[in-house]
């Protein structure tokens, strides 16, 4: 195990650890953004640069500061090591210009996205970002795609994550889209016009932070903001799929199945492209009851909270540290249903 | 005339055979090494005082000492010849000229290392110089010096060459390990680093070619001795690849510690600046080292004549110093447009992003457009302040170091030649006509 | 020559297929797609100087890989083309230090001699105008590659003149990259 102090918080976690879910662990406001990585994807992290944090001190045995800061998605803790986020101006400063970079050749046409309201990337510029832009060059744009019938790829949105990759790298048996291109000219593609038509490929739309994959179903049907989640399961005939989901409701239709997904928008379970695409009626389903938004998010019907810190982890803090967190606190303090704590 | 370790047979007949470089004392660095334990080459090394030729300057023998060796896990030497920071054009002379030298560092640091095989990863533009390696090769298996049972000693090495397809960021050592494994030249994160998680996921060193050419003379002559050339931690020799308007651009084997004035002026070096005209500025190290004006270059901030060495050319930091970098030295004269120049090479790196990471995949092209737009006649002065922070907001914040070196030139150059960008937005119509350069007041068409 | 758009499926010739057997020694058996740059590099000089979808397929059916490995390959680095190009691709350095000594100028010289404009082929397909990044001859600038073989110091009428009738008087005869007993791909007629 090691020992971490995360924005003054002591925690502790197993070894090999990265500092990012040992800040996880700690939950709330601390908790850095994450664009790119993705925990059930090996491999992702890294990328986009928005969960850089500021080592203050590497470890016991090696006490000194990191020289630069460090991507928390992909570097592991060790014990002793302090580390600032939310703490630091140094990474709040650099966040803003990560936010910025991300969206100067974004579209911003949040209005008329299937993906505003759950969007990775609005909410890291809502909670990050400034309000103005400094960018005055023409923007970066590519044409719409149709990936098989389900899929949409909408190029111009997208940031470059590498999830959905990842994802068809290690659920689908073969791969027919990757990243092509270099530099800012890189993109998601096929190369020779193929469709994605994997059992699972649906996933791709799961893990994209953006709307740059987007589910065709459910294409302008509703913003999802309007729509009721409800968990519900079937018997699905598909060995690799458990048929657990999520339903969004508008009155009595099914307008999207989606995975479920955790409070940091990680898919729990991966589904079956019949589960998500070709089971729109209630009667296709067994309801287990309204699904519980734990995502801060327009989603959550405008009740945009920062989330509530692990209460297991402010019981195992010194007294002073957390009359000194709620004097000046760095994130909201909460107990088990975000109540104030 | 300083002592030539690398070079001094460079002009021999025929030096590219293994005959005639084995005659010229060829190969005994080999003999020599097979002799010792791989832990006294690591020594010998690390007492030469060698820092890492391709622009990082970190001690090899240092870096040799971190491999990671488990036991029963093979363990790779990879040389860096992806040579292309615009301005360095060393190792392509080394290689195509001396393959042998080459080689027979690869075998010793191989040996010192404990590689079973190694691989010379270099860029695909330069084919013609990999044939020239596969021969050389070809003669060193003949030869006995490479294959089974080397020389007897026991120890075998097999030494392939490996072209790359056009990409600066190979240079970058994880890059260039990707693209060895066939893939895209996105740099890894790090940690794991090479050492204990490099090619194939194996412990790997990877070194530029100088600096395993350099272990040559090393061992011929013993750390020690090699240490005694050059000034304080800047020891041995090192090649410069000089180029811009200069009378003799070309390569240059000097001692570290030839004073910056001499190399461009003496006529021993490079014959000073062309058409008779004046020096403006010098970047001294590749082009993603800050540039320096001529006042700067000459003399550091304090009046101390400035060296060819790590050090000087880095005193004063990034206010008023430099980098030795890969060495790659670009001389301008004064009819050169600073704003055009910092442009090119915004382009270059903007070019050669690979796209991974955020804020070089999308800052390295913001950059160059805002300068492109000063270029041209049609930037503000707030664009001016714009570059140095969006450069700012690029440094130190990416996977590897091509973020540092699209923001370094930028930040540089506004840094010293600010009333050149100043002029471009407050003279749109003058700065735009051909060859037309800031010098002061003066309007030089 | 026209370059050559392949209709029926293409196939490496038995020549290249020895040398990627030999290729494929060098790297661990379970590690074939390091061969994939070289064997890309192989088939350029193969199919006409260029590598279309059909030779891209070619390649992963040969190495064993998705075709979409060697699409994001070949996608990333710039010496391998993409389209069609004429029988010989002048690559002309632009950076900085080849800028400071002419390249602008050179550039559209060569466009103006050729009749075609960077990124495009000559009207007699004989010339492909391509600008690159460093080719680390900065020395000798301005330089323009053409294969294997490097132009050096352009800056006089008398060695683009050299240069181009160099060109002209050649024959491009697909020669592998790899034959190392070859100075380079061009064989006088």
């Amino acid at each position: 195990m090691a020992k971490i102090t995360f924005d003054g918080i002591e925690v502790e976690v197993p070894d090999g650890t990265t500092i990012l879910n040992a800040a996880r662990k700690i939950g709330g406001g601390v908790v850095p953004p994450a664009m790119c990585y993705y925990t059930p994807l090996k491999g992702s992290g890294g990328k986009c640069r928005a969960c850089l944090v500021r080592v203050a001190a590497g470890s016991t045995k090696d006490p000194r500061p990191m020289p630069k800061l460090v991507a928390s998605c992909i570097t592991p803790v060790q014990d002793g090591m302090v580390v600032e986020n939310t703490t630091s101006q140094q990474v709040l400063d650099v966040r803003k210009g990560i936010v910025e970079m991300l969206l100067i050749n974004h579209p911003l046409d949040c209005p008329v996205c299937d993906q505003a309201g759950e969007c990775d990337l609005q909410n890291f510029a809502f909670e990050h970002g400034v309000s103005t832009t400094r960018y005055e060059e023409e923007r970066r744009t590519f044409e719409k795609i149709d990936i098989g019938p389900y899929i949409q790829l909408h190029m111009t949105r997208c940031i470059l994550c590498y999830r959905c990759v990842y994802t068809a790298d290690q659920l689908t048996d073969a791969r027919v889209h990757g990243v092509l291109g270099r530099g800012d000219a890189s993109e998601i593609g096929t190369y020779i016009e193929n469709t994605i038509s994997n059992d699972f490929s649906g996933n791709v739309i799961d893990v994209c932070p953006v709307g740059a994959l987007t589910d065709k179903t459910f294409r302008f049907k509703q913003r999802v903001w309007f729509t009721k989640p409800v968990n519900a399961h079937r018997e699905c005939s598909h060995e690799k799929c458990n048929g657990h989901v999520t339903l969004w409701y508008k009155g009595k239709d099914v307008l999207r199945v989606t995975a479920r997904k955790d409070e940091y928008g990680e898919v729990k379970e991966w589904i079956c492209n019949e589960c998500r695409f070709e089971k729109k009626e209630t009667a296709d389903w067994i309801i287990e009851g309204p699904a519980h938004i734990d995502r801060s998010s327009v989603i959550a019907q405008n009740h945009y909270e920062l989330p509530v810190i692990n209460p297991q982890v402010i019981a195992d803090l010194p007294e002073s540290t957390v009359r000194e967190l709620e004097k000046n606190p760095p994130l909201k303090l909460g107990g088990p249903n975000g109540t104030s704590f | 005339m300083g002592r030539k370790l690398l070079t001094e047979h460079v002009n021999v007949e025929g030096i590219e055979t293994f005959a005639v470089y084995r005659k010229h004392g060829g190969y005994r660095a080999v003999e020599k090494a097979l002799k010792m334990t791989p832990e006294e080459v690591v020594e010998e090394v690390k007492k030469s005082g060698l820092r890492g030729r391709g622009g990082a300057g970190f001690p090899t023998g240092l870096k040799w000492s971190f491999l990671a060796k488990p036991e029963g896990v093979p363990r790779y030497l990879v040389c860096n010849a992806d040579e292309s920071e615009p301005g360095t054009f060393k190792d392509r002379y080394l290689m195509a000229k001396l393959p042998h030298l080459l080689i027979e560092g690869m075998i010793a640091g191989s040996y010192a290392l404990g590689a079973r095989t190694s691989y010379i990863y270099i860029r695909g533009e330069l084919l013609y110089v990999l044939r020239i390696l596969e021969k050389a090769i070809a003669e060193a298996y003949a030869a006995g010096f490479l294959g089974e049972n080397i020389q007897g000693s026991g120890y075998s090495l097999d030494l392939h060459v490996h072209p790359g397809g056009g990409a600066y960021i190979c240079g970058e050592e994880t890059a260039l390990l990707e693209s060895l494994e066939g893939k895209r030249g996105n740099p890894r994160n790090k940690p794991p680093f090479p050492a204990v998680q490099g090619l194939y996921a194996r412990p790997t060193v990877v070194n530029n070619v100088e600096s395993i050419a350099t272990v040559v003379p090393i061992l011929n002559m013993g750390g020690d001795e090699y240490a005694k050339i050059g000034v304080g931690k800047s020891t041995g020799t090192k090649l410069f690849s000089a180029c811009g308007h200069l009378n003799k651009p070309g390569i240059y084997e000097l001692e570290l510690g030839v004073p910056v004035e001499e190399f461009i002026y003496s006529d021993e070096y490079c014959g000073g600046i062309w058409k008779g005209r004046e020096l403006k500025a010098v970047v001294a190290g590749g082009s993603s080292v800050p540039i320096l004006p001529k006042e700067l270059i000459l003399k550091t901030a304090a009046g101390e004549p400035r060296l060819m060495t790590y050090e000087s050319l880095s005193d004063g930091g990034f206010v008023t110093g430099t980098m030795l970098g890969s060495g790659g030295f670009i001389a301008m004269d004064e009819t050169t447009c600073i704003v055009k120049n910092t442009w090119n090479f915004s382009r270059f790196y903007h070019h050669e992003s690979c796209g991974q990471c955020s804020p070089c995949r999308e800052g390295t092209g913001w950059l160059e457009k805002v300068l492109h737009r000063l270029e041209h006649g049609h930037g503000s002065m707030h664009d001016i302040d714009l570059i140095v922070s969006v450069a700012k907001q690029i440094e130190g914040n990416t996977i590897c170091p091509l973020g540092e070196a699209a923001a370094w030139p930028v930040a540089a150059a506004v840094r010293h030649f600010r009333d050149e960008f100043e002029w471009h937005v407050t003279h749109p119509k003058e700065a735009t006509q051909p060859g037309a350069v800031y010098r002061g007041n003066l309007v030089l068409a | 020559m026209e370059p050559t758009t392949p209709t029926a499926k293409p196939a490496f010739s038995p020549a290249a297929q020895a040398e990627i057997k030999r290729l494929l020694t060098h790297y661990p058996d379970e590690r074939k797609k390091s061969t994939l740059l070289p064997v890309l590099h192989i088939a350029q000089a193969e199919f006409g100087g260029w590598v279309s979808p059909e030779v891209q397929d070619l390649v992963a059916e040969t190495l064993g890989l998705a075709p979409i490995e060697v699409y994001e390959v070949s996608t990333f680095y710039t010496m391998f083309n993409l389209k069609p190009v004429g029988k010989h691709v002048l690559e002309i350095c632009r950076t900085g230090p080849c800028m400071l000594r002419g390249s602008d100028e050179l550039t559209a010289h060569l466009e103006r001699i050729t009749g075609a404009k960077v990124g495009q082929t000559s009207p007699d397909g004989h010339f492909t105008l391509k600008e690159v990044e460093c080719l680390a001859a900065c020395g000798f600038a301005p330089v323009v590659q053409v294969r294997e073989k490097y132009y050096e110091s352009l800056d006089t009428e008398e060695n683009v003149q050299a240069m181009l009738s160099e060109l002209k008087g050649l024959v491009h005869r697909p020669i592998l990259p790899w034959e190392g007993n070859l100075p380079n791909s061009l064989q006088n007629n």
